[in-house]
């Protein structure tokens, strides 16, 4: 853990140093970072497969807790326990340090009509880097016409009903035993 | 144009259901929020929260706890999407701030991360030990192309307010175009497009301004 800070080649190093990095950059959560993340781990360094990267978030979705432990899950798969504390607190400490500061002046700026300016400029590269990594994950994860109809499908029931998510995990996982995707 | 914040908002907290309105109304700091009292209630919010944990701390702190009015809460959500980092994380930090400083807001992220992060890593290692196995794999396949679909209903349902804006749209296109078709570095992408994105915002602000005041000087010539 202490050694973290060692050379360029040590995967601790290279993990905060790159996740430091995408916190700032974070508008919007975990979410918006998710094709950069695969960019970086699985066609940048090698450190595991483009489906073991989908197999991963699947893992952490079906995790309670806020979806920034996928960066845990990811962690942990590139370094064990170490790559997984490192790798969290590199994307969550920056950014929590920054709103303590900000918490301490929000009055000062809460109402100001450039805030929700700044927002509305920001709000759509969020939106389009969700809908990024919908692709990422969609090609990462589906390899045959059944998985990409569950996909589509699992996206349909949860944009028209308030199934609890969960359940289309589930029905996943036994299609998946099943053999049909 | 200064009511318009303040009426628009108060519009969000009248959409919310009636009981919540009916809470946040007489929502009280009625007794001292501790440090562990903090800590707690982060963590009932973090283990109930699966696939986002918002939802979840909307109810814990505004309808269970009154720690937060509606209105309170709302714009403790605005200021943490406009941070950067995970949303919820920062409401963590912003929420326990503002009840026990640096304490409350150390209580709070620990009570949100430590649990979740240890249950994540616990499926991590099932998963490195019996994931190569034939049904364990063909089962984690099959929910990883469900979780994909997670995220494209998150999608679909965040782009509808995009598509009223063209300028909107058009940002949001070339992020999806730039990071996602052709995977081009996060943080260099963000570093052109988004004082693009804010400064498109203030144009389109300014000339929203400029029309709505032509016409009212119309409407005084009639």
């Amino acid at each position: 853990m202490s050694g973290s800070g060692g050379g360029g080649g040590n995967p601790l190093a290279v993990l905060a140093s790159h996740f430091v990095l995408l916190s700032l950059v974070a508008i919007g959560g975990a979410n918006v970072v998710i094709p950069d993340i695969h960019r970086f781990v699985v066609e940048g360094q090698g450190w595991m497969s483009g489906p073991e990267f989908a197999q991963l978030y699947a893992i952490a979705q079906a995790a309670p807790g806020p979806n920034v432990i996928v960066v845990t899950l990811i962690g942990w798969q590139v370094a064990g326990f170490a790559g997984a504390l490192v790798a969290t607190a590199a994307m969550t400490g920056p950014t929590c340090l920054l709103t303590y500061g900000v918490s301490c002046v929000w009055g000062r700026f809460r109402d100001k009509p450039w805030r929700k300016v700044v927002q509305a400029g920001l709000v759509p590269l969020t939106v389009g880097l969700v809908l990024a990594t919908s692709y990422i994950l969609t090609r990462a994860s589906d390899h045959n016409l059944a998985g990409y109809a569950l996909t589509a499908a699992t996206a349909s029931v949860l944009v028209m009903t308030r199934l609890n998510p969960l359940w289309m995990l589930a029905a996943g996982a036994v299609l998946g035993l099943l053999g049909v995707v | 144009m200064p009511p318009a914040p303040s009426s628009s908002s108060a519009a969000t907290t009248a959409t919310a259901s009636s009981s919540a309105t009916v809470a946040a109304m007489t929502a009280e700091p009625c007794e001292a929020v501790t440090v562990a009292a903090l800590f707690l209630a982060f963590l009932k919010m973090g283990l109930s929260g699966f696939g986002g944990v918002l939802p979840w701390a909307r109810r814990g702190l505004v309808e269970e706890r009154r720690w937060l009015t509606e209105q309170e809460f709302a714009e403790t959500l605005s200021l943490c999407q406009f941070l950067p980092g995970p949303n919820i994380v920062n409401v963590s930090i912003h929420v326990g701030a503002r009840f026990q400083g640096p304490l409350g807001s150390l209580a709070a992220v620990c009570g949100l991360m430590l649990a979740p992060c240890a249950i994540v890593i616990g499926l991590g290692v099932l998963y490195s030990r019996y994931g190569q196995i034939g049904p364990v794999r063909d089962a984690i396949g099959g929910v990883s192309a469900a979780a994909a679909g997670l995220v494209v209903a998150m999608g679909i349902k965040m782009v509808k307010p995009v598509l009223r804006r063209p300028v909107a749209i058009m940002f949001c296109a070339a992020a999806f175009v730039a990071v996602g078709l052709l995977q081009w570095p996060l943080v260099l992408v963000l570093l052109v497009l988004a004082p693009l994105g804010v400064a498109a915002a203030f144009a389109e602000a300014a000339w929203e301004r400029r029309r709505r005041t032509a016409a009212e000087q119309g409407r005084v010539a009639q």
